[in-house]
């Protein structure tokens, strides 16, 4: 085979350029356009809702502070991965995912559902110094999150931009967001106060750690799930 | 073939470019070294700020971006001008490209400290950054295409179809992954949700590796290992047909980072499929790189330059053959989630993306700045440190991602998981700590080229204009 075909080509630029634009174009247009219209792609999942104006903050906070460098939230199909973090991940959960946070190192564990595996005050110990409950963790301490006040004056607008995207808040739980994300906050404090014994602040309890801890504590909860405690228990003696 | 005519290169852009490539690349690295250092001691994060998952970001985009990228814009503005004996189409574009990208770059570094991000890996930047990369990038694209149209020899040669294939795929790329709604100037939310997004994020994420580490370096090695070595190209056939082929088949590949994600399984399968053909193109690539030193091995003996090369083509032949190889689906089981990434991901890029880089810098430098290397002696040592260093780097995280794959899905009799998720953290700390000793040799050989290059331009001068078509022309085409 010679290549004096192509020899043209080489020296008549537009063409050149077309060719290599339709070379590039197709494997994109195969891989993402279907998907993104055929029905079963993601399949409509009972119980999947959106995040409320709190736990939105903590994701905003989970994405600012790059915990998804070291923590995936894509649980595989494989029975170890399922005994560890729960059962696999379905499509239907991440309807409301945006942006996605599967990540791509699991640095530390899975987190897509942590949620209710650990008291808000484990937590609260954790994340001011991970060392204090697993002395041989990497994990950064994130201490400031306990100082910074947890800033509200965009949540409005964020669920306003979620629903044009096609979110289903109600007109209520727009208009009402700073109250309603607030209301959580001191639901999550009380719990920490009065029933862990936590001393909190005032300080403390306008800060930034309260929406994470109700992030986190929502993860991989709209789905019932038979109990992985088991499994969890029985790999992990002595864990807290 | 061409009359003689005198032509003015604008090397100023190329300058430029050269030496903030060399900062960044710099600045990245000490950033991965201190990621990498974190990682073994976790008391070295200073939170709020220099913190692992904030830094780690920053890591990438600088070298990626700030040093890769910087070191593209230099080898393809040195390198279009001399393949179309024509000066740049416009200077002040020119201008524009060097300075709005570095602009860009520190406002990426600023913004990332500040944890504005969209989490999305190697896209993290926020919207008002992203349209002002797709501004500088269209500022690039009409200059070197202004150029090209307006060349002074027939045909074009391969470093600069691997130039296009850049412009164009980047462009389209970047332009719909970064699609999202603005909550303010620096929040936004992503067009898509879920599995959608994850798609097109690794559709990017994939193609980014294949159209900013791998087609725009090949332009770099089409270019200037011929021009080092002083003889064309092994083969041209070879270089038509990985050419189209790579660019096509890249495109597909995507999936292979959702392999067991919930992304229907005949996108998997596509994923996987193609990842396997690219072995082909890839290693196209690596034979007509490594064809070309044929019969010249005795000079790569004493040549640093050409041993970057040849070990920087070698890293990529590897790389490229490992990639598929963890494309496949038991495999990807396994290396999935692990430093086996990482030591893949780094094999390519301190093996093949930065020595190339490296080697290109030490071609382009002597001559923009018309003299000879300070020291070749100093560059020769930068080459051992440099692949001491990543032979560390990589071996150590590839021992480490087996272990912690294995470690992760060991089940006892009684079918209970055998390790608790710390234990796996506890048990590859010895090899992050290698990889800290590794990162630092290599870091230490980028501070031994500052050196050089330092002292290099103090003993020359930007002034003597350049003698265009008297220097020695460009191989072009050639071979079988
Ligand atoms: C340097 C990597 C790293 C970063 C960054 C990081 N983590 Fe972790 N994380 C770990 C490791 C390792 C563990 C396991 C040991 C432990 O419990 O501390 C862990 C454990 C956890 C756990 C307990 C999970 C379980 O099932 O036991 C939670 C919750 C958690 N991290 C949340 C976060 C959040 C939220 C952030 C961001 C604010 C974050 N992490 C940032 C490494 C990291
Ligand atoms: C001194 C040299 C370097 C050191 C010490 C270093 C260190 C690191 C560390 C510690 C990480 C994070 C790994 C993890 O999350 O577990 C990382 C990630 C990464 N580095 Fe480097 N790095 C170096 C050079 C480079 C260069 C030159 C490039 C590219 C040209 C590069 C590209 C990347 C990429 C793309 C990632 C992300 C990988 C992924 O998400 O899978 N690094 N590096
Ligand atoms: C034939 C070529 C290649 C194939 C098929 C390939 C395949 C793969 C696969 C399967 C993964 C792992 C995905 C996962 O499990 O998460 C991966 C990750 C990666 N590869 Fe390659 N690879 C190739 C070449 C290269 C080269 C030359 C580089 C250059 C540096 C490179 C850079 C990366 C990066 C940066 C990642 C990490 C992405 C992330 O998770 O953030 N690859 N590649």
């Amino acid at each position: 085979m010679g290549y004096d075909w192509h020899r043209p080509l080489e020296s008549q630029t537009l063409r050149f350029t077309l060719l290599t634009f339709l070379a590039i174009v197709v494997g994109g247009l195969v891989l993402l356009i279907p998907p993104y219209f055929m029905q079963g792609t993601v399949e409509t999942i009972e119980g999947v809702r959106p995040y409320t104006a709190l736990e939105l903050e903590g994701r905003d906070l989970y994405i600012r502070e790059g915990c998804n460098n070291c923590h995936s939230q894509m649980i595989r199909p494989f029975k170890a991965e399922t005994d560890r973090y729960g059962p696999f991940t379905m499509a239907g959960e991440n309807v409301y995912e945006r942006p996605f946070l599967y990540g791509s190192r699991r640095t530390g564990p899975d987190l897509s559902r942590v949620g209710g595996n650990y008291p808000d005050s484990w937590h609260w110990i954790h994340f001011r110094r991970p060392q204090d409950i697993e002395p041989r963790s990497n994990m950064p301490s994130f201490a400031h999150l306990y100082r910074w006040p947890l800033d509200l004056s965009l949540t409005q607008r964020k669920l306003e931009v979620l629903r044009t995207l096609g979110h289903p808040y109600a007109d209520e739980e727009v208009r009402d967001a700073v109250a309603e994300a607030q209301a959580q906050a001191a639901v999550v404090v009380a719990r920490l106060r009065d029933e862990q014994g936590i001393q909190v602040s005032e300080t403390e309890a306008g800060s930034e750690i309260v929406a994470l801890i109700a992030y986190m504590q929502r993860l991989g909860t709209d789905v019932d799930l038979p109990p992985i405690e088991s499994a969890r228990a029985g790999a992990a003696p002595g864990r807290p | 073939m061409s009359e003689r005519v005198s032509i003015q290169y604008d090397m100023a852009v190329v300058r430029g470019f050269a030496i903030s490539a060399l900062v960044w690349g710099a600045v990245g690295m000490l950033v991965g070294l201190l990621a990498a250092l974190q990682l073994a001691f976790p008391d070295l994060n200073l939170p709020p700020y220099l913190q692992f998952g904030r830094i780690r970001p920053i890591h990438t985009n600088a070298v990626i971006f700030g040093f890769t990228l910087g070191v593209v814009f230099a080898g393809s503005y040195y390198g279009v001008q001399r393949l179309c004996r024509v000066r740049m189409f416009s200077d002040s574009l020119s201008r524009i490209n060097l300075w709005g990208w570095n602009a860009i770059i520190v406002a990426a570094a600023v913004t990332l400290l500040l944890g504005k991000s969209t989490s999305k890996e190697y896209a993290e930047l926020e919207w008002p950054i992203d349209i002002a990369i797709a501004v500088v990038w269209v500022v690039y694209a009409i200059n070197f295409f202004g150029t090209v149209a307006r060349r002074r020899e027939k045909g074009m040669y391969v470093a600069i179809w691997f130039w296009i294939a850049t412009i164009l795929t980047i462009a389209m790329l970047h332009i719909f992954n970064s699609m999202a709604l603005p909550v303010s100037w620096w929040k936004s939310y992503s067009a898509y949700a879920g599995i959608h997004d994850a798609n097109i994020q690794w559709w990017y994420g994939h193609n980014a590796v294949g159209f900013l580490l791998t087609t725009p370096i090949l332009g770099l090695m089409y270019y200037f290992l011929p021009k080092q070595i002083d003889r064309p190209i092994f083969s041209h056939r070879l270089s038509i047909v990985h050419f189209w082929s790579l660019i096509f088949i890249y495109m597909w590949a995507g999936p292979h980072h959702l392999i067991y994600s919930p992304l229907p399984d005949w996108a998997q399968t596509f994923g996987t499929a193609f990842s396997v053909m690219l072995i082909l193109p890839s290693w196209g690539g690596m034979v007509n790189g490594l064809l070309t030193m044929r019969g010249a091995w005795d000079r790569v003996r004493t040549d640093p330059l050409l041993k970057m090369f040849a070990v920087g083509i070698t890293f990529y032949g590897m790389s490229t053959f490992e990639g598929p190889m963890m494309a496949v689906k038991s495999v990807n089981s396994l290396s999935h989630f692990t430093n086996w990434t990482i030591g893949h991901v780094h094999s390519g890029a301190l093996g093949w993306v930065a020595l190339t880089c490296f080697a290109s810098l030490y071609y382009m430098i002597p001559r923009l700045w018309h003299t000879q290397l300070y020291s070749v002696r100093l560059a020769e040592a930068h080459f051992w440190v440099a692949t001491i260093g990543l032979v560390l780097y990589v071996t150590s995280m590839w021992i480490s991602g087996v272990t912690q794959g294995l470690m992760w899905r060991a089940v006892n009799p009684d079918g209970s998981l055998t390790y608790t998720f710390i234990e796996t953290v506890a048990a590859i700390r010895v090899y992050d700590i290698i990889r800290v000793c590794g990162g630092a040799l290599y870091l230490s050989g980028v501070v031994l080229m500052f050196i050089n290059v330092w002292k290099t331009i103090q003993q020359g001068s930007s002034a003597v204009p350049e003698a265009g078509p008297a220097l020695t022309p460009a191989p072009v085409g050639g071979g079988k």
